[in-house]
């Protein structure tokens, strides 16, 4: 039986875990262990050596990034938040971790505002998260009733006190500095960096941004060690993940699994496989902005390096099944018209470049492409999707699944130009 | 009195004006309430009238102008009437793939309106929404603060009888 720190309090049918349940199971251990009586350098050398990478979808190591957090040298602020805005299509992991077990992300946020010094700490979370959101209020209420959060922690002279943040919408925001914008009450545009929010942040301060995820595995590393984290893993990377299918397989839904498990694992077995009539045709391996990948790549461990060598990237592990009787250029048109209707508008190729090629793809799928029109795409996604061209990772997540749609399902977008129409003749569910 | 300054004073009442200063209160300054001022105001009211964003502009110290584009910016922020519920409806990708337009069809119909429109016993307002995280049980759409899933033509019917 494979190990399962982030999900063993979790059980839907039962509700919420509180504060006893979560204690009883070694909850806050790590708290009363750390805070005040280890030095947060060697808190911050266990992440750093635990090879904890970003749950949200960039994998970036999570030590390192803290690392960048400059030492505390004025009494000024220091913030930390999470980034609880999930948000990106075929993404459902973060919301199973707040709503069963929010003191988890609490006691998460606590040590790791102990780590880079920070006194105050938000939950940036969307709006329609309404369980989630209470939830969140009354673990930290209790958290504070209990010396958890607050003032001089456990006796320390260590104080940290949390917010609950409910946006006003937007996938945008899911953009760090675009986050931090929004936090001070401004539109959600993402800031050029450098600098990086690490040192210039929110309101001009050190902040960190972390994904849910992976500060809810923060107490396990601490708890139980960097080696531990490192052993769970079953290639190169550290600590279990949480995994997702959705789309037609039998049992669409979310597990923690070793890192690295393989796609065909997490269809064939914990999904269920493909519905009876159906065939895998693709797959995005981690939300709307990563590169498809189809069947010849399901026994890649899905982790960070053997997604990208792949051409792909695992994002945030919940994979987005294509069948072989819905329509790939249907699916991808329905990709960048969400990519074109939530660019922030602020770069010129993202905010011109994405609703032509919704333009085009919505033409292509309705009969009305015209040669060309291919090509067309290509340039477009060489312009839109080129790092640099554009401030924030929006665009060139955008490119992802048009520029691999149009690589391994060529013959889908060129019968449709041909034949003037979309040769799908049983539209989804129908 | 100034006619205009007094409508402006009305526009909120004197609990939203206390809400929004309790807001400010863990802020470094007045202007990064902006956004939870529109969210309370709009909690009690239902959307962002131009009195209302004059009033709470006025109230933060900020121009109009960057407030109605703070305002226009959130997708969750109304600056049109809204009906008593907005129905938000997920057209992403894995609702797409699970027949999400056939659902979307079936709630345009129930309702007869469109995305956008307002039903005519001002009961629902229908606009899409960005992936609500359900995807295990798409298609899903929320009404209220209520997510329903793996949504039928028949549990479309059920819930908007």
């Amino acid at each position: 039986m494979n190990e399962t720190p982030l999900t063993r309090n979790i059980n839907p049918e039962k509700g919420p875990t509180d504060l006893i349940a979560y204690e009883a199971n070694g909850g806050y251990q790590a708290v009363r262990q750390s805070i005040g009586k280890v030095d947060p350098k060697e808190v911050l050398n266990t992440i750093k050596e635990s090879n904890l990478r970003g749950r949200g979808g960039a994998g970036f190591p999570t030590g390192m990034k803290w690392s960048f957090v400059p030492d505390a040298s004025d009494s000024g602020h220091r913030y930390l938040v999470a980034n609880a805005d999930e948000m990106e299509p075929g993404t459902f992991k973060d919301r199973l971790l707040m709503e069963f077990d929010p003191h988890q992300l609490v006691e998460g946020m606590i040590l790791s505002a102990y780590t880079i010094s920070a006194d105050t700490g938000y939950i940036f979370i969307r709006h329609e998260y309404h369980a989630a959101i209470k939830r969140l209020r009354e673990a930290i209420q209790t958290a504070e009733d209990n010396n958890y959060l607050g003032k001089n922690i456990q006796g320390s002279e260590f104080s940290f006190k949390l917010h609950v943040h409910v946006s006003a919408g937007r996938y945008i925001c899911g953009e760090e500095t675009a986050l931090l914008n929004s936090l001070e009450g401004k539109r959600a545009i993402p800031r050029a960096k450098p600098p990086f929010p690490q040192v210039s942040g929110l309101w001009g301060r050190p902040t960190i941004v972390n994904n849910v995820e992976t500060l809810c595995n923060i107490p396990h590393i601490l708890a139980n060690g960097a080696d531990w984290f490192k052993s769970l893993g079953l290639g190169d990377d550290a600590g279990t993940k949480l995994y997702g299918a959705s789309g037609r397989v039998n049992k669409p839904g979310c597990w923690e699994l070793p890192i690295g498990t393989t796609g065909r694992e997490i269809i064939e077995q914990h999904a269920g496989g493909m519905i009876n009539g159906y065939k895998l045709r693709g797959f995005l391996p981690g939300g709307a902005s990563t590169d498809f990948l189809i069947d010849e790549h399901l026994d890649l461990p899905m982790d960070y390096d053997s997604i990208m060598k792949a051409g792909s990237r695992m994002g945030t592990g919940t994979m987005i099944i294509l069948d072989d009787k819905t329509c790939p250029v249907g699916m991808v048109a329905n990709l960048e018209k969400f990519f074109a209707r939530e660019s922030c508008g602020f770069c010129t190729p993202c905010r011109e470049g994405l609703p032509w090629v919704k333009e085009l793809l919505d033409a292509i799928e309705a009969g009305e492409g015209q040669p060309g029109d291919i090509e067309t795409l290509q340039r477009q996604a060489q312009f839109i999707g080129a790092i640099g061209n554009t401030h924030c990772a929006h665009a060139p997540g955008a490119i992802e699944p048009l520029t691999s749609g149009l690589k391994y399902f060529r013959d889908d977008f060129e019968a449709h130009i041909k034949d003037k129409k979309c040769r799908y003749t049983q539209e989804p569910g129908q | 009195m100034n006619v205009a300054k007094s409508n402006l004073i009305s526009a909120l009442s004197e609990g939203e004006t206390a809400e929004i200063e309790a807001e400010i209160t863990h802020l470094p300054d007045r202007k990064s309430a902006a956004i939870d001022a529109l969210k309370i105001v709009q909690r009690h009211r239902g959307w962002i009238s131009d009195e209302s964003l004059s009033a709470i502009a006025r109230l933060l110290g900020v121009s109009n102008a960057e407030l109605d584009g703070i305002a226009t910016f959130y997708n969750l922020i109304y600056r049109q009437p809204v009906g008593e519920q907005v129905v938000l409806f997920c057209d992403s990708v894995s609702c797409w793939i699970m027949d999400g337009d056939k659902m979307c069809a079936a709630v345009k119909a129930r309702l007869d309106i469109d995305y956008g429109e307002t039903t005519a016993d001002n009961k629902y307002t229908l606009l899409p929404v960005t992936c609500l995280g359900a995807c295990d049980h798409a298609p899903v759409m929320m009404v209220g603060d209520t997510l329903h899933s793996d949504l039928t033509t028949d549990k479309v019917d059920e819930v908007f009888k």
